[in-house]
């Protein structure tokens, strides 16, 4: 039963892509809203059916379908308690980002629908794979529909945005792929069978490989994740795209699209290569510690508010990976929850700043304020979910957030606490000026859009005035013409969409708990093998013996003498 | 196991090896019949020739199967006895859309001047007959290099595999380029001949024989005796420089993009394939000859295996391989021209089948057969949409002629996207799994880091591939791709949707291409790993029945 739900979760957005793509215009949005609110449906069976949230265990556990006997590549399917919040998260997030997009796009109605089902399925099949190829067929696959949606509905640049965007993460994840399949073949050679197993490939890779080894993998496997998390010097193509993207493109690509980043780093490079994940811990603290800074004084001196929302998604995704990274159960169950957090507070900011887009076709804010005046249900939305990305307690990103501190701050070398890390006070305090940063760039935002004297752009006198603004043109899919159909406040439709995302919102902040005794689970036996390893790091400064440190297999590219 | 001694197979019965040559014995007739054909008076022969031709090749592929099931194959004596039966089968199966996507470009506007009676018929100006016999002449010979049982044989199957091409590139469209493109082939290919034939004569000084199995036993005795002969040596690496003609790999690359931008598109998506299928053949039963683990090193008195190609060898290829990879993406960046653009990558494609020949025929030779295959599909496909379109009469070139193409002509548009993102290794199409393979087979090999330089060069190469989902998928018609239309023929569109499709539905029966891939290199190709006694007595050549287990054949540390 479970098993045929795992199934039908990636089929049944198959098959609504099919249909909306054959299906007349007119009916294509409506067939994709009824498409994703039945795969929420299923999924939400799948949760209420799934036997493993207590016990952190996977679930179910079929043998699945073998694709490639001779490599063992096996399409099973099945996940964690982790994996299916996240499974929720997306298909939350989904019927959405569609109702979301009914004023928004009027042409190529279908591929753009199409698309969006594409994506979904993907997605889901990220979550839920047990197999490294699938997980890679999937994690990979997300690129083509996005590639279409930005290029195709995007702003003026899509073209450059969509290419960069496809470009960063196809390296990444190629060499992501050559590390998976690295683990594979050591494993192959000393076992005798191949198997692409997720749980087989990383207790192999974990007990057997040497730390050399491991270091390299892990640098090879985070190569992939990083890119897609962004990861502080790699953030780069995050900006453009989402600067660029429909505005449904990015509540999708911010919702749930950057959780492919962590989830990867959760589910494979920190289960596959401990010592990798020891050794370069520091690093990639200090990267995200520079990430969160440096993302959030960018925010600062931003005009642009869509661009100001994708950074700070970058500088919160360094939080979230701070939280992974402190190795400890307190900043990786913050992690996840931040995971959650970020993908609905984000996205129904990303959303916000899309109602204003379309009605005024612009998201500078030196032209843009004072809307209160103008809208004030938008402004009350706009208010909350400012407030609950900032992390005001009370409110989601609070939990995740402090958590993930917390995390940080304890995971100091023999620590009392019981959990020995190899971060500490400090890092934790850097890392906090970013929440001080946060609060700042955020209430300037709402700051200049929310309060103050109204400011509107030449030409929208009214809201509803049709734009003739010189920031659109009939160059994509935004015709001015629609514009005057929208009120000047949110309509029913629109407030139709924020209300369950803020409901959510609310929600988690005042009653985490129950999400928090499942993830818990799930994160201590991914981080199992770390305790000692941490231990060992404390004790004797380095995981890699000198001999190991030379990459063994990596030089070895000339054929070795048995 | 039946252990046939060498005398005994220098002796094999001529019948043996004719009956293995079946295939290649009836398209050989079939070139004389279409050739024939061509020539008639009647239009209607003269139609028929691309389907006649398409009948023999798929009256091949029935032979292949039926000799290489009658077990024939056991006694033929060959190092990589089953190869053939994969081989024969995936070539001929290539051909027949590439009869599709060449079939009515040949000759289409002397046909048209014979309909409207503008000029008389004239057998000597007619094409197409010879151009059909030439293209399953080369076929012909592609698919004996497979069974090559000595040097010569080889030699003569590269040459008539090659020969055939220098004619088709000249005579596959009416313009002057056309017959550059074909000297300047015709100029190099005669070069690579000679290069790798130098390489052969070495062999032949330091083994003292022509016949491959009499050679590897040779080679394998002086490595354990201390080391492979220097004459060997360069003799193979020549022999390697050759042959990477036929496979455009960097340094005899040159031509490239120069005869695939001359040549008419049908031509050029052939050449894109067979010769690179004829390359990779004849580097594996050439390198068996030097085998991965037959040969080893003296060392103090110990004889030590040596686990793949002896070093000069692997790290010629290894250096042949990444630079082709480099060099071809770099190219294939700065174009704007598609053919030319097609031509640098098909040289990086080469690269990454490098790397599979590099990987030995423990899992690298299945991954490059099975690579093959994918790419034979992809790169058809893509030229298909390319030969199915037009300008002015003239064939589109640049990008800019696909800007658009989507609204006018959707399902060339949606092919070609298809099959570029298959080329770029985007799972879950065909070309992903045949990436997949070749990285697993050189991982499992030790390849580590020829793996990582051919991951960032996928990555380099999704640039260029890119842009033809970008242009043609979301790029706005202009007054240039106003005149672009589709050729009259409809056999080229079919061609492109039965490969654009294929490349998406391939993987659906993965497991059954790539067991047949597995089988082309049966386990008895692999360590072919002679007995090499303390006293150095001359090992006896193990041949093995196809699909029999290498089990009895000691492990390397055992005979040292």
């Amino acid at each position: 039963m479970l098993s045929t739900l795992t199934y039908l979760l990636i089929l049944a957005p198959l098959v609504a892509a099919g249909v909306v793509a054959l299906s007349p215009a007119r009916l294509a949005k409506w067939i994709a809203t009824f498409g994703s609110l039945a795969i929420l449906g299923i999924a939400v069976a799948f949760a209420i059916g799934f036997p493993n949230w207590d016990d952190g265990g996977f679930a179910p556990a079929g043998a699945g379908i073998a694709i490639m006997p001779s490599l063992g590549v096996t399409l099973s399917l099945g996940t964690d308690s982790v994996g299916l919040l996240l499974i929720l998260l997306t298909a939350f997030l989904m019927p959405l980002a569609m109702i979301g997009s009914f004023s928004a796009v009027r042409e190529r109605e279908r591929e753009y629908y199409a698309w969006f089902m594409v994506l979904e399925a993907a997605m889901l099949g990220v979550f839920l794979a047990r197999d490294a190829i699938v997980f890679y067929t999937a994690y990979e696959f997300t690129l083509v529909p996005m590639y279409f949606l930005i290029a195709i509905y995007g702003g003026p640049e899509r073209r450059a945005a969509s290419v960069k965007f496809f470009l960063y993460t196809f390296l990444g994840s190629m060499l992501t792929l050559s590390g998976v399949i690295y683990i594979a073949a050591q494993r192959m050679l000393e076992t005798g069978a191949w198997s692409f197993d997720l749980m087989q490939l990383a207790e192999f890779s974990s007990t057997k490989l040497s730390s050399g080894e491991q270091f390299w993998i892990f640098i090879l496997l985070m190569a992939g994740f990083a890119v897609k998390v962004p990861f502080f010097p790699v953030h780069t193509w995050l900006p453009l795209a989402h600067d660029q993207a429909p505005t449904a493109g990015s509540v999708i690509l911010a919702g749930t699209l950057l959780k492919l980043g962590t989830y990867g780093v959760y589910r494979i490079a920190l289960p596959a290569a401990p010592v990798g994940g020891v050794e370069l811990n520091q690093l990639i603290a200090v990267l995200c510690v520079i990430g969160i800074v440096h993302a959030a004084l960018i925010c600062w001196v931003q005009h642009d508010a869509k661009k100001l929302i994708a950074y700070s998604s970058v500088s919160h995704l360094g939080f979230c990976m701070l939280g992974l990274f402190s190795l400890n159960s307190l900043g990786a169950t913050g992690s996840v929850m931040y995971m959650i957090n970020h993908g609905l507070s984000t996205g129904a900011l990303f959303l916000c700043i899309g109602m204003i887009y379309e009605r005024y076709h612009t998201k500078d804010m030196d032209q843009l304020g004072g809307l209160f005046k103008r809208m004030p249900v938008w402004s009350f939305f706009m208010v909350f979910f400012t407030l609950a990305s900032l992390g005001l307690p009370g409110l989601n990103g609070f939990i995740g957030e402090f958590l993930c501190l917390m995390g940080a701050y304890t995971a100091e070398p023999g620590a009392a606490t019981g959990y020995p890390g190899l971060l500490g006070p400090w890092w934790a305090l850097v890392a906090g000026l970013g929440l001080i940063l946060a609060a700042m760039y955020l209430l300037i935002m709402l700051g200049k859009l929310v309060w103050g004297p109204l400011r509107e752009p030449n030409g929208h006198g009214h809201g509803h005035a049709s734009g003739h603004g010189d920031s659109h043109g009939a160059d994509h899919g935004h015709g001015a013409a629609h514009a005057s159909e929208l009120p000047a406040d949110l309509n029913a439709r629109e407030i139709g969409i924020l209300v369950p995302l803020a409901v959510l919102c609310l929600a988690i902040g005042f009653y985490p708990k129950p999400m928090l005794e499942v993830i818990s689970p799930s994160v201590d036996k991914v981080l199992a093998a770390y305790p000692k390893h941490v231990e060992r790091y404390v004790r004797e400064g380095t995981l890699l013996d000198g001999e190991d440190a030379a990459p063994q297999g990596i030089a070895a590219s000339t054929p070795s003498v048995r | 196991m039946d252990t046939i001694p060498a005398h005994l197979l220098a002796a094999a019965p001529m019948a043996a090896k004719l009956t293995l040559i079946a295939p290649e014995i009836l398209l050989f007739a079939g070139s004389v019949v279409v050739a024939v054909l061509g020539l008639s008076r009647a239009t209607a022969m003269r139609r028929a020739v691309p389907f006649v031709t398409a009948l023999f090749l798929a009256a091949s592929i029935v032979v292949t199967a039926l000799v290489y099931r009658s077990g024939a194959v056991a006694e033929s004596g060959l190092l990589l006895p089953a190869l053939g039966g994969y081989a024969k089968a995936l070539i001929a199966a290539i051909a027949i859309p590439l009869v599709m996507v060449v079939g009515s470009s040949i000759d289409r506007k002397l046909e048209e001047a014979f309909e409207t009676g503008r000029a008389p018929f004239d057998p000597i100006r007619t094409m197409r007959g010879e151009y059909f016999a030439f293209f399953l002449l080369s076929i012909a010979g592609t698919m004996l290099i497979a069974n090559a049982s000595d040097l010569i044989w080889l030699f003569l199957a590269l040459e008539l595999a090659s020969l055939p091409t220098y004619v088709m590139v000249a005579v596959s469209r009416g313009t002057r380029r056309a017959q550059e493109a074909a000297v300047k082939y015709f100029f190099l290919g005669a070069l690579s001949a000679a290069t790798f034939l130098y390489g052969f004569a070495l062999l032949y000084g330091a083994t003292g024989t022509l016949e491959l199995g009499p050679m590897r036993d040779a080679l394998a005795q002086q490595a354990a005796a201390g080391a492979l002969p220097t004459l060997a040596i360069v003799g193979g690496v020549l022999a390697i420089l050759g042959i990477a003609f036929k496979l455009a790999a960097v340094p005899m690359h040159f031509y490239a993009p120069d005869v695939y931008e001359g040549a008419g598109a049908g031509t050029t998506a052939f050449l894109g394939i067979m010769p690179k299928i004829a390359g990779v053949l004849a580097l594996m039963v050439l390198l068996s000859v030097f085998g991965w683990s037959g040969h080893g090193v003296m060392e103090a008195g110990q004889y030590i295996a040596v686990d793949g190609l002896p070093l000069p060898l692997s790290a010629v290829l290894w250096m042949v391989a990444v630079l082709t990879m480099v060099l071809g993406n770099i190219g294939a960046l700065l174009q704007r021209n598609v053919k030319r653009m097609l031509a640098y990558s098909s040289i990086a494609q080469s690269g990454y089948l490098l790397m599979g020949v590099i990987a030995g025929p423990k899992a690298g030779f299945d991954a490059v057969l099975f690579y093959l295959l994918g790419y034979g599909v992809m790169n058809t496909a893509v030229f298909a949409v390319l030969a199915s379109l037009e300008r002015n009469g003239e064939e589109v070139e640049t990008l800019d002629d696909l800007a658009g193409l989507r609204l006018r002509h959707p399902v060339l548009a949606w092919m070609l996207a298809i099959s570029a993102v298959s080329l770029i290794g985007m799972p879950p199409l065909i070309g992903f799994f045949g990436k997949l393979a070749l990285f697993s087979a050189a991982l499992e090999a030790g390849q580590t880091a020829l793996v990582i330089i051919a991951a960032v060069n996928s990555a380099i190469g999704a640039y260029y591939y890119l842009q033809l989902v970008a242009v043609p998928m979301l790029g706005q018609p202009t007054a240039r791709t106003e005149s672009v239309q589709t050729v009259p023929s409809a056999w080229p569109r079919f061609a492109a949707i039965i490969c654009g499709v294929g490349v998406a539905v391939l993987p659906v029966v993965l497991p059954q291409l790539f067991d047949a891939a597995s089988s082309a290199t049966p386990e008895a190709a692999r360590p072919v790993r002679a007995n090499i006694d303390a006293d150095g007595a001359a090992p006896s050549p193990a041949t093995v029945s196809a699909g029999s287990t290498t089990d009895e054949v000691p492990d390397a540390k055992q005979a040292g």
